[in-house]
Formats: C-alpha cells, sequence, structure tokens
C-alpha cells in the first residue's frame, strides 16, 4: 500500500469528508485544504466539489485557488477532478454563463432532456465504459457502475481526452483526461468498491497517461 | 440508462435498530453500523436512516451513528428523522450523511424545504411523505392524506397536492411511504405510488409494505418507482440485498450487478 499524500481542494464548494474517508479507506493520507500554497506544493491533488459553477468559480477566484491549481496542473502534478471539479477545468460552463478554468479544451452543457420519462438531475448509478484506457481507470471492468449526481454534462473540444462515456439522453462524457489532469463525473467515494480502487489507482499515478 | 435502487431503511432509535409494524411496537433487532457494512458489501445502492429516538441527546446519538457508517460504507446515505431546521441538516452532513429527509416538520413549516436546498442543493433534500388511505372528498381529492409525527396526526392535506408543492419548493426526490402497506409485507401501495410517481418529475422513493421480492419488481415497474426502499425483508435474514437484485435482474429490471 502507498502512503501517497493527496491535497483536497476545499472551496466552499460541498462537502469533502466523504472524499477524505475514501481516500483514508485506501491508504491516502488525506488533507483538506483552502490554502493556495498548500495546493500548489502538494504531492498529489484531488479537486472536488458541488454545487453552482458560478459561484465556485467566484470562490476560486478571490482565493487564488483556481490559480494556484492551474499552476500545479502547469508543473505537472498528478489531479483528480470529481463532478463539479470535472466541470470547472474545462473552458466553459452554459451554468449561469461562466467562464471556467480552461485546463482541458471544451464545454458544459445542461441535459435537454426532451424526453419526460428521464428526470433531472442525472442521479443515481449508471454504467461508465472506457473508450481510452488510463491507468486511473484500469480496474473498471464491462459493466461496473458509479454514482452520478449532475445536470450539466461535460463536452470536451478533442475527442482524445475523453477516457469513459455513460448514457443517460444520449452518450456523455463521464470521464476525461490530459496529461496529468484526469476527472469523473462520477463520484468514486460514492460508488462503493469499484470507486475506492479508482481511488486507490490515482494514489498510485505518476501524472502520465 | 440510470438503474432501479435498492435501498435500506435502518429505523434507530437510542443508537440501536429498530423495526415497527404499522408505526408502532418497534423492537430492537441489532446494530444499525454492522447491518450497514453488512448491506453495504452485498451491494445495497444507498441507506437510509430513520432516527426514532425520543430521548432529549437524540442528537448526538444519531450523529453518532452516521459518523461511524460513514467510516466504512461507500455509498449514498440518507438521513432523516426529526430534522427541523437547516442546521440539523448541516449537522447530519457534517457527520457524513450525503442526503437529508425532511418529514413532519416540512409539513409544519414548508418553507424548511427551500431553506435546505439552498444549503445544501436540491439533490440532497429528500422529502418523506407518510401517507394515508382515506375516501376522497374536496379537501383530500386524491383519496390519500398526509399523516406527520411518526403516523400519529393526520393533517387533513392532500399527498398529491403536496408532493407537487414540495417538488415547486425544492425537494430533490420523494419518499412515498404508505402507512396502510407499512410492516404488512403484503406489498407497497402501487397505485399510490404511481399516481404520484406520474405527477412529479423528481425520482420517487416507494417504501413501506415489502415482504417478497415480486413486490420490488412490481413497485419497479408498474408503480414507476425510481427506488424500492426494504426494510423487514433484509433485517430478519429472509432475504438478502444480492439475492433481491438477482431476482430483479433476472426480470429484465436494470439494477447495479457488480460491486
Amino acid at each position: 500500500m502507498t502512503a501517497s499524500t493527496v491535497a483536497i481542494v476545499d472551496y466552499d464548494a460541498g462537502n469533502l469528508m466523504s472524499v477524505r474517508r475514501a481516500c483514508r479507506e485506501v491508504g491516502l493520507r488525506a488533507t483538506i485544504t483552502s490554502d493556495p500554497k498548500a495546493v500548489r506544493a502538494a504531492e498529489r491533488i484531488i479537486f472536488p466539489g458541488v454545487g453552482a459553477a458560478g459561484a465556485a468559480m467566484r470562490s476560486l477566484s478571490a482565493s487564488g485557488i483556481g490559480e494556484a491549481l492551474v499552476a500545479a496542473y502547469r508543473e505537472g502534478t498528478p489531479i483528480l477532478g470529481i463532478c463539479l471539479g470535472l466541470q470547472i477545468s474545462l473552458d466553459h460552463s452554459e451554468e449561469n454563463d461562466t467562464e471556467t478554468l480552461g485546463m482541458v479544451p471544451g464545454t458544459v452543457r445542461r441535459f435537454r432532456l426532451d424526453d419526460p420519462a428521464l428526470k433531472v438531475p442525472h442521479m443515481g448509478w449508471n454504467a461508465v465504459r472506457v473508450v481510452k484506457p488510463h491507468p486511473v481507470l484500469a480496474d473498471i471492468a464491462e459493466g461496473d457502475e458509479f454514482y452520478f449526481v449532475h445536470a450539466y454534462r461535460p463536452v470536451p473540444a478533442r475527442e482524445g481526452d475523453v477516457l469513459a462515456e455513460s448514457v443517460y439522453e444520449g452518450p456523455f462524457c463521464s470521464a476525461l483526461g490530459r496529461g496529468n489532469y484526469v476527472a469523473t463525473q462520477f463520484h468514486p467515494e460514492k460508488s462503493g468498491r469499484v470507486g475506492l480502487k479508482l481511488l486507490e489507482r490515482f494514489g498510485a499515478w505518476d501524472g502520465h497517461a | 440508462m440510470l438503474s432501479k435502487r435498492v435501498i435500506a431503511c435502518l429505523d434507530v432509535r437510542d443508537g440501536h435498530l429498530a423495526k415497527s409494524v404499522k408505526f408502532v411496537n418497534t423492537r430492537n433487532i441489532g446494530d444499525p453500523v454492522a447491518k450497514a457494512r453488512e448491506y453495504y458489501l452485498d451491494g445495497l445502492d444507498e441507506l437510509v436512516f430513520y432516527d426514532i429516538t425520543a430521548s432529549s441527546d437524540r442528537r448526538k446519538i444519531i450523529l453518532d451513528v452516521v459518523e461511524s457508517v460513514a467510516e466504512q460504507v461507500f455509498i449514498p446515505l440518507s438521513v432523516g428523522g426529526g430534522v427541523a431546521s437547516v442546521a440539523d441538516a448541516t449537522d447530519l452532513r457534517l457527520a457524513g450523511a450525503e442526503k437529508i429527509n425532511v418529514n413532519s416538520a416540512a409539513v409544519r413549516r414548508p418553507a424548511l424545504i427551500a431553506e435546505c436546498a439552498d444549503a445544501i442543493g436540491n439533490q440532497n433534500v429528500v422529502l418523506s411523505m407518510d401517507i394515508r388511505r382515506v375516501e376522497a372528498s374536496r379537501k383530500i381529492p386524491s383519496g390519500y392524506e398526509m399523516v406527520i409525527d411518526g403516523g400519529r396526526q393526520p393533517m387533513a392535506m392532500d399527498a398529491l397536492a403536496w408532493a407537487l408543492e414540495g417538488e415547486r419548493l425544492g425537494a430533490g426526490e420523494l419518499v412515498v411511504n404508505s402507512i396502510d402497506a407499512d410492516g404488512t409485507r403484503e406489498g407497497y401501495e402501487l397505485k399510490l405510488t404511481r399516481m404520484l410517481s406520474e405527477a412529479v418529475r423528481i425520482p420517487v422513493i416507494a417504501s413501506g409494505g415489502a415482504g417478497e421480492p415480486a413486490h420490488l419488481h412490481d413497485v419497479l415497474t408498474e408503480g414507476q418507482a425510481d427506488a424500492a426502499l426494504v426494510a423487514s425483508m433484509v433485517h430478519y435474514g429472509d432475504y438478502t440485498v444480492s439475492g433481491l437484485k438477482r431476482y430483479l435482474h433476472e426480470r429484465g429490471v436494470k439494477v447495479r450487478m457488480s460491486w
């Protein structure tokens, strides 16, 4: 088991305790921090978040954490984005018409949900199919399901950044990755054993796809 | 597409697991933390704790239980029972609950739903409804009446109207609990569940009355529920979570089968 250290970024975007508990369960030394210096210096970073893109970006800008995160990304620190953390790493979100961090080219769009049988948000367990192998997703097998809670979906500009897909109103990107950044739309910390394995893989990842 | 969820409900009284029949005669049937862990390892999709502790230090007891469970169960965890303020909701969230169930206090003061939705997000606010069948009337046109305070206080309030109001106020999910079916093991109230499922666009969790696997199948198909809540069926060892899911899977209901 690795004794890898993970900084969980706290920017007033939801409850981070479940992420920390899940990290500890797989042997990672996880600390929650809202200090940009600690984010910049971290060995590896988890960038979680629930809530709205607009408020989250305001908090990231005002605190300097957004800048620290982008700097850590450029320096090669392995980073895992989760849910809103993933969405904020793209260029723009339809939610509150928000300019976001731009670490990965692409946008975030709302599910259209023309079918009245589909409920909003997309909440519950859904299958995740890996379309491009990645070390962090290596344990995901055919038919494995993860827990989702979201009303917006990521649309990376480059097909090569899409690592996994799921189906709701149609296929959508449920995991993406670019260099030392990898991110999931689902919540590995709430997805049972398969989710814990993903976190364990992230804890051992060197940042190279 | 989304899988239908199997959710286990653990009624917790004074830190112990309890089970009621038609909301009375509760008895102690074990350690909630151990049960939670057992169900989680057996493929449970979500867990609900309902705090039915009556003593004055109830808050601390349930917070301890939630915290212990959150340390070892990595699926969504929902908690309810006596939540009357945003402070109650945030305390439970900090202890490790994902979703918060509001019930009686929301009927008394509907703004609680909107306040909780603002504080913790719509998707984390579950409106739990205890409902009984009555003769349809001008005041209760659907023929289903809201009851609060653990089944003791009928409110002369229409359940369908309340479900719609709850959705409008920001509830992210409904628990539809039939008092008539609760603890009978004779099946969920299909008509009620379907009526509410068709009326709202948020997920509906059926509760009360499950006694055999076919009941889950019926409520997830005919009843149009998004999730089925079980208690007695699994608490006494008559059925296992994985067994129920296998039953549903074999009959074409989409459920999560690998864990």
